[in-house]
């Protein structure tokens, strides 16, 4: 049954957290702060370590209503991710119909085609119907200055925080022998691998000295980043591997590929922050910016690693 | 009695509406949120303009604070009469210069609530902006308000991405963030020229409109 792993993996977490917290705690209190101010690396780690909490107690609390909590809950996700893309994007008075479509028949019915378990539906509803249809809603407005950009950032919105992010709960549609009821396990294992994936590549560099990838790369992306990325993702998914379906070195793989693309998607929606000319996606989560800055990266991720289970495992 | 307790209470839903739809960011660029007698004006793109500055404000502020609004628009129904004058608690300006008599007159009605002590909120653009200008000219109503109570802080107000979330004539809002930016106050030189302060105070507001584009400064 999946309680007794729940409870385990919820037990392992709430102390994982509170040795952090009191990690961070100790860190604060004995790393001299430099210039009278606060410490940056330790307040961005307690910024963190908050936003971990919340995801543990929303992801716990949601689990407790079934698929319905978890849909209900990737759902308000994404209503905050599209609202922060799409007040970034280009748009005129003539998208207004084409917002509207966006927020209040798109995010609705894919995240209701997830709940009914519709798999072949939820897949092509956005890349495909919306697609077709929005730039007919903006072009019946008629104006067609700026026409292509403006639909195709829209769409871009729409692929990225509803398509993209709808993918976690849909892990709970993937039938997998001897796996029955466990599903949400393999979300809670996404979301850590890809975390635990961050905050290396944040932390690493740090430690141990930065050697860029490129100069056409920002500075923020070197080497330690990266492997310590990927490093942490694997160790942490291996050591995890007893919740998913997996075995130990399919566990491994399969998170170096979550890690790979959510380091991918964290420098591709970097990209477009600096496209837009801003620091943060929002100002939503005190000290840390927008959802979209704290979830890019299993955004990017959840896709695929739906793709790769769908395949192999069912 | 009632009347007021149910305007109290929209008057909360609405702050509580606007935070869910739009969940409003507000700077304070040029001045702190304390209880002093200011003149907000603000760019108009929105019939919603009013609640988000309203939302802006911390709620020791909102209490005092009134926008001026055309009795036109106001009046019209039952409803938006009560919306304007029992839970916004505006000052109804009548636009029409040839039917409106002497105790009318918006500039001797702006003053008076201010010197009841409230806070005002104008639009000195006299209507909704729909070019693709920032601000439009303003009208001369900020020039005789200014001239009246020179002590009182002119702040200029921009609100950024309103007119995304209900451009004119349209009905249904979409959710989208909006930036509330306080500039720096402005106040009226002795024998300034009316075109001169004019256009001091609409370049005052148009300079805030670059920052609302950096949502996530921090």
């Amino acid at each position: 049954m999946a309680h007794v792993e729940f409870a385990q993996l919820f037990t392992g977490l709430i102390l994982a957290l509170l040795g952090a917290t009191l990690l961070a705690s100790a860190l604060r209190r004995w790393w001299p702060a430099a210039a009278g101010g606060q410490n940056i690396i330790v307040e961005t780690l307690f910024a963190r370590i908050n936003a971990w909490w919340a995801m543990v107690v929303l992801l716990s609390f949601a689990a407790f209503f079934g698929r319905l909590g978890i849909v209900v809950l990737f759902l308000l996700v994404s209503f905050s991710a599209l609202r922060e893309f799409l007040t970034l994007t280009r748009k005129r008075r003539a998208d207004h119909w084409a917002m509207m479509f966006s927020f209040f028949i798109a995010l609705p019915l894919q995240y209701l085609l997830v709940y009914i378990g519709s798999v072949g539906l939820f897949t092509i509803f956005i890349p495909v119907y919306t697609f077709l249809f929005l730039p007919v809603l903006a072009v019946i407005r008629g104006d067609t200055s700026g026409f292509l950009s403006r639909v195709a950032e829209t769409q871009w919105a729409l692929m990225l925080t509803i398509f993209a992010a709808s993918h976690a709960p849909a892990l709970l549609l993937l039938e997998i022998d001897g796996y029955e009821g466990k599903q949400i396990l393999l979300i809670a294992w996404l979301v850590i691998v890809v975390q635990a994936a961050d905050i290396a590549h944040y932390i690493v560099p740090r430690l141990m000295g930065r050697t860029r990838i490129a100069p056409s790369l920002p500075h923020s992306r070197t080497w330690e980043g990266f492997l310590g990325a990927l490093g942490a993702g694997a160790i942490i998914g291996t050591a995890l591997s007893w919740v998913t379906p997996f075995a130990p070195w399919q566990a491994a793989i399969m998170a170096i590929v979550v890690a790979v693309l959510g380091y991918a998607g964290g420098m591709v929606m970097a990209a477009i922050k600096r496209d837009k000319g801003v620091v943060d996606w929002s100002h939503l989560i005190p000290g840390q910016g927008g959802f979209i800055d704290r979830l890019d990266s299993v955004v990017f991720s959840a896709p695929l690693f739906f793709h790769l289970v769908r395949y192999f495992w069912t | 009695m009632l009347k007021k307790t149910i305007a109290a209470i929209a008057g909360h839903g609405l702050v509580l509406f606007v935070r869910m739809l739009t969940a409003p960011r507000t700077i304070w660029a040029g001045i702190e949120p304390i209880p002093r007698k200011r003149v907000y004006f603000a760019n108009h793109t929105s019939n919603a303009d009013f609640p988000v500055i309203w939302t802006a404000l911390p709620a020791f502020l909102r209490s005092q604070t009134r926008p001026v609004a055309a009795s036109d628009y106001w009046l019209k129904s039952r409803p938006r009469a009560f919306f304007g004058r029992d839970v916004l608690n505006a000052v109804l300006i009548n636009r029409d210069r040839e039917t409106r008599d002497a105790s009318e007159d918006p500039v001797a009605l702006m003053v008076a609530a201010l010197d009841e002590g409230s806070s005002l909120i104008l639009f000195p653009e006299g209507g909704r902006n729909l070019t693709e200008d920032p601000v439009l000219p303003f009208k001369s109503g900020l020039y005789h308000l200014a001239r009246a109570r020179p002590d009182v802080d002119l702040v200029p107000t921009w609100i950024d991405n309103m007119n995304s979330v209900l451009p004119k004539g349209e009905v249904v809002p979409v959710p989208l963030i909006c930036t509330v930016t306080f500039g720096s106050p402005l106040h009226i030189a002795p024998g300034e020229d009316r075109d001169i302060f004019l256009s001091r105070a609409g370049r005052a507001l148009a300079a805030l409109s670059g920052r609302g584009d950096d949502h996530g400064a921090r």
